[in-house]
């Protein structure tokens, strides 16, 4: 029953099409544009925390079984999972823990100007604690993880209760804080 | 617990465009794992899909869609799906069919195909991140790649040229494999130093290619091997573990949930010491440096020494620990649930001496598997042995 040992895959099923010949309709083929739109409750966390963004301010959660005080906050906690505690009202400086320099925008077209982009841990909550922003007055020669920031507000009547209502993280220099 | 065989798999050519419908390209891949498992369709007692996320085929749950292309008519049938994490937890789903002596045979079926969305497949992507935090930033997926790699280059030092190594290995060892979709027998460090900056520090030769694709794998029952072949391979281990969607409320430079997911394999099959049990591997590579993480997080070496033992050629083909000699996700081509055909069909393959040209030097018996995905926090991991 010992079968002949022949190479595997033995071939490769599959007819490769280029993308010039869907361009150019040489492939059968037909084509849909959805039309949606959602809409999300933010929930009960993220709510106080994104209204806070709209007054100036960065909101974590304390988890007093963990000792955490967690930023982005959520109303329960992943670990002992039990819900959160009292809100904690956060400094709105931190450190860079990790970036990129992105020459992409979302749908993978190449820009010219780079996005500055990557995790900022926030002063005042448990290590490793933070979100993902931008970062400005800066350039992609000067940008580094360890750097301290800080964040640059819209003005207040442009803020809308969104992430963006912080523009973006700047270097903390000495007074800032 | 039953012990499970693989009996046979198949797997279709990857490009970025095919013309097969995702039911042909399922179709086509089974056939071939039946060819050489040498079964029918009705020898079949349960199927198991793997496919990632709709918004790549734009078929809402096309799990069902793809029913009739993978032997499923009038049988038990599930898709599973875990984002990239799928190639290998397919597999593992089929195993446990197997091994809970729920089915004797089961068929397992991985499909992708990426090529449909338009204006990109990373257009897709924008609905896997958080709709408050993230999307609002109008996030590429590339950035989380390169904020890990980053993360982990800073944290140990490691140069580019050395995770470049990674994508010219792979990239070769893509060449004696027919489905190969970016084979290159002359690509150098140089190349992919030299190629487009996409999100600093990944480059274009750092990444794998989006790709249309399918896989297929067979398992059976210890009990009727001997129906099948003499020379059986057999799943030893299994593990997979998720941390939290909060991906920013931990530090990137190491893949915790590999390592229990690694574990939990390792556990199961007996394996004490990874690097000296495990003959090679073929950890989830969609960029060069997530090989390196990996091999550190499925604990085949120290945390930083993995790109060491890559600049010292150990993870050659013919090195001590051969690494992704399928030619992997940056040779071989990244349809995600499809990547089942190099992290475990080329484990069979390599443990059944089948090979061919990629056919790892000396006497391989133990091989490790892994898949990555979700947003930075899914590990599936399978440990194949030769009986």
């Amino acid at each position: 029953m010992e079968k002949e040992k022949k190479s595997w895959p033995p071939y490769a099923p599959g007819t490769h099409v280029k993308e010039s010949d869907i361009r150019e309709k040489k492939l059968t083929y037909t084509w849909w544009e959805p039309e949606v739109q959602y809409s999300w409750s933010l929930g009960h966390a993220m709510s106080k925390f994104i209204q806070g963004l709209k007054t100036g301010k960065i909101y974590g959660i304390h988890c007093k079984r963990c000792k955490r005080v967690i930023v982005p906050p959520r109303m329960f906690c992943e670990y002992c999972f039990g819900p959160t505690d009292e809100w904690v009202e956060l400094k709105d400086t931190g450190v860079i823990e990790t970036f990129s320099i992105s020459y992409l925008d979302p749908d993978a077209r190449r820009i010219e100007e780079p996005i500055l982009v990557g995790v900022v841990s926030i002063d005042g909550a448990s290590p490793k604690h933070g979100f993902m922003h931008y970062f400005g007055e800066m350039t992609k020669d000067e940008i580094k993880i360890g750097m301290k920031v800080k964040a640059v507000w819209k003005p207040e009547n442009e803020r809308e209760g969104s992430i963006t209502d912080i523009k973006y993280f700047k270097p903390l220099k000495g007074g800032d804080d | 617990m039953k012990e499970v065989a693989v009996i046979g798999a198949g797997m279709t050519l990857f490009r970025r465009h095919l013309k097969e419908t995702g039911k042909e390209l399922s179709f086509m891949a089974t056939k071939m794992a039946m060819e050489d498992a040498g079964i029918q369709k009705d020898d079949i007692d349960m199927v198991v899909m793997g496919s990632a996320p709709d918004a790549f085929d734009g078929i809402h749950m096309k799990g069902e869609n793809l029913i009739d292309g993978s032997a499923a008519t009038g049988k038990p049938y599930v898709r599973v799906f875990n984002g990239g994490g799928t190639g290998v937890f397919a597999p593992i789903a089929g195993w446990w069919h197997v091994a809970s002596g729920v089915a004797d045979v089961c068929l397992v079926v991985a499909e992708e195909k990426m090529g449909n969305v338009y204006p990109h497949p990373q257009t897709a992507f924008r609905h896997i991140w958080d709709p408050v935090l993230d999307r609002p930033l109008n996030p590429n997926l590339v950035w989380l790649f390169a904020m890990e790699m980053n993360r982990y280059m800073t944290v140990h030092n490691i140069k580019k040229e050395d995770i470049a190594l990674v994508a010219v290995k792979n990239k070769r060892n893509a060449v004696g494999h027919p489905c190969a979709q970016l084979a290159d027998p002359n690509i150098t460090v140089d190349d992919v130093l030299n190629s487009e900056i996409m999100a600093w520090p990944v480059q274009r030769l750092d990444v794998s290619p989006p790709s249309d694709g399918a896989a297929a794998l067979i398992f059976c029952n210890k009990d009727i091997v001997h129906k099948f072949t003499d020379d059986p391979i057999y799943v030893a281990g299994t593990g997979w573990s998720i941390d939290s969607t909060m991906w920013t409320n931990r530090d990137l430079y190491f893949p915790r949930y590999v390592a229990q997911a690694a574990k939990m394999a390792y556990k199961k099959a007996g394996i004490i010491n990874p690097p000296k049990e495990i003959d090679f591997a073929e950890p989830y590579d969609p960029f060069d440096y997530k090989e390196l993480h990996h091999m550190e997080g499925l604990l085949l070496c120290k945390k930083g020494e993995a790109p060491i033992l890559t600049r010292e050629g150990v993870t050659q083909r013919d090195g001590d620990m051969p690494i992704c000699p399928s030619g992997g996700l940056l040779g071989v081509g990244n349809p995600i649930a499809a990547t089942m055909g190099q992290k475990v069909c080329e484990l069979y393959w390599q443990l059944a001496g089948k090979a061919g040209k990629r056919q790892i030097p000396g006497d391989p018996r133990v091989g490790v598997g892994q898949a990555w995905g979700d947003i930075m926090q899914m590990a599936t991991v399978m440990v194949l042995r030769r009986g």
